[in-house]
């Protein structure tokens, strides 16, 4: 058997392994986590030839540099990335949605992300490392997943399992879909909030602060005035939901929040629009669109459908 | 016995127990929270107590809301009582002024000597009403009445690993090093979060009851070093 062995040259912005989350840990404290783009974390891995849960490097904003230490690896990135490849010592401008093969000394230098947040590099047989309560999904924060929990740092080294198909030739036309709105459902404490704030809030912009990481996005915009109570007892939380604390910013919890809050709830990100709200960047403006559950899950139906069809075309 | 179920976004059931916060509506809590666990129901895949209410997140690809919500009015919940069933976890906790970071801030809040504090804290059984926000933290109750302060004006950015906390009506203990605004009068060297152990990860589980009892330093010393 071959040792197909890569070497972290720069580690990259928050680079982590992640796979489709972690199921029923949240009544421990465990946050869901997982791919924060489902969609571009299942076409990397469609790409390659995985099964559809096997971990990924995701990164933000700014791709690890590797190296390939010793064997032959078949990789493929997706997401709106600029990055170089450094095959026997010539350079070339890779492509996302393609999968390409390297060797001994390659090297692949992922540079940044265009207009977005998030990208994912994914390898033919899947990378070897160890789970942690059925998902190989990092939480920094209580040291949880692959990894043992941490981010990817410098020098570490890493090993992948052997593959077939070396050298099967794979691609997707995809461009990365944006929406004029962030689709929402009305949070269980909606009635918290002036009638005024609720008008600003679904028909102004907000803007995504810096504040913004796996955990949560931070908004800044009109302030959300509270007419009733600024806190309410800690409950459960989910991804999605927008929590108005006594500031008046809303905050976005995403994949790694933490699992219990105290502040009302106004609403919460549709399901099928969650992919596309984490890949908004800091910097950038969002607005909100106030629908009904039905036609929130008539949305999601047709987003699972796309996705299904993109895959398939791989 | 859930008062109201609505939709949290469109992927999530909101269970309302009522507006009070007490031992017997958490019981009722807890009590669906283990059963709906052990239906091991297709599609859902989180259940989160709190307090008073239960929060049930499902696939959308599996199940939808109405669908998931007319399960969970159709189940026939058991008339046993959990309390039968009821786990008793010591806790040592070393209150020495190195850890008792709050400890001057609520004797002269609450005009009580450091000794009557601890008086307080440490006569008192104590019952684990849910866990979470980090990972194995648990949310125990009721503290005495003349302990009850409010959360610190300023947050501290980072509470220690092992530290034990009080506010209003409740105890803490900060599993993992992590912000935070609670009291601090202490800290245990016991482990409560360990994720090693996939099958019991958390020390104390929703519905237990917690006893805290007092060490010194070098005894603390002898079982932290022994972890």
């Amino acid at each position: 058997m071959e040792i197909n062995k890569i070497t972290v040259l720069r580690e990259g912005v928050n680079s982590t392994f992640q796979d489709l989350g972690r199921n029923n840990c949240y009544h421990i404290g465990l946050p869901f986590s997982g791919a924060m783009d489902k969609r571009n974390y299942l076409i990397a891995n469609k790409l390659v030839g995985n099964k559809h849960n096997e971990a990924v490097i995701e990164f933000a904003y700014q791709g690890p540099l590797i190296k390939i230490e010793d064997g032959n690896i078949n990789f493929a990135i997706s997401g709106d990335i600029k990055f170089n490849i450094k095959k026997n010592g010539k350079l070339i401008t890779g492509d996302c949605y393609k999968n390409y093969n390297l060797s001994k000394n390659d090297e692949v230098d992922i540079i940044s992300t265009n207009n977005s947040v998030y990208g994912y590099f994914a390898v033919s047989g899947g990378f070897d490392l160890k789970n942690n309560f059925g998902s190989y999904s990092t939480h920094v924060r209580s040291k949880v997943g692959a990894n043992n929990g941490n981010k990817i740092q410098k020098d570490e080294n890493f090993f992948i399992k052997d593959f077939k198909d070396k050298h099967v030739n794979k691609s997707l036309k995809y461009i990365n879909s944006k929406i004029e709105y962030i689709r929402i459902l009305k949070g269980t404490n909606f009635d918290y909030f002036f009638e005024q704030s609720i008008k600003e809030f679904t028909s102004k912009e907000f803007l995504v602060t810096k504040l913004s990481d796996r955990m949560g996005m931070r908004l800044q915009g009109s302030k959300i005035k509270n007419l009733k109570e600024t806190n309410i007892r800690s409950e459960g939380l989910i991804k999605g939901v927008i929590q108005v604390p006594a500031d008046g910013n809303p905050i976005i919890m995403l994949s790694d929040h933490g699992t219990i809050g105290g502040y009302p709830k106004i609403g919460v990100v549709i399901s099928a629009d969650y992919d596309r709200l984490v890949q908004t960047p800091s910097g950038k403006k969002i607005k909100f669109k106030l629908i009904e559950l039905k036609e929130a899950e008539k949305l999601y139906k047709l987003y699972q459908m796309e996705t299904e069809n993109l895959l398939s075309q791989i | 016995m859930i008062k109201n179920i609505s939709n949290l976004g469109d992927a999530a059931l909101y269970c309302d127990f009522g507006n009070d916060v007490n031992q017997k509506t958490n019981f009722k809590v807890i009590k669906y929270f283990k059963h709906i666990k052990k239906k091991n129901i297709e599609g859902i895949t989180n259940l989160i107590p709190s307090y008073n209410k239960l929060i049930i997140s499902f696939d959308l690809n599996v199940v939808n809301f109405t669908e998931l919500k007319k399960k969970i009015e159709d189940i026939k919940f058991p008339e046993n009582d959990i309390r039968r069933n009821q786990k008793i976890i010591k806790i040592p906790t070393c209150c020495d002024d190195e850890f008792a970071l709050d400890i001057e801030r609520l004797s002269s809040k609450l005009n009580l000597t450091k000794k009557e504090i601890l008086e307080k804290y440490f006569n008192k059984e104590y019952f684990c009403y849910m866990t979470g926000f980090i990972a194995g933290m648990p949310f125990l109750g009721d503290i005495d009445e003349k302990i009850r302060l409010e959360r610190l004006e300023t947050p501290r950015v980072k509470v220690p690993k092992g530290a034990v906390g009080i506010t209003e009506q409740f105890a803490n203990i900060y599993t993992f090093e992590s912000p935070g605004g609670w009291n601090i009068l202490g800290s245990t060297p016991t482990k409560i979060f360990d994720k090693a152990n996939e099958r019991q990860p958390t020390l104390i589980c929703p519905g237990d009851k917690v006893l805290f009892y007092e060490i010194n330093k070098k005894e603390y010393f002898k079982l932290n070093g022994n972890k």
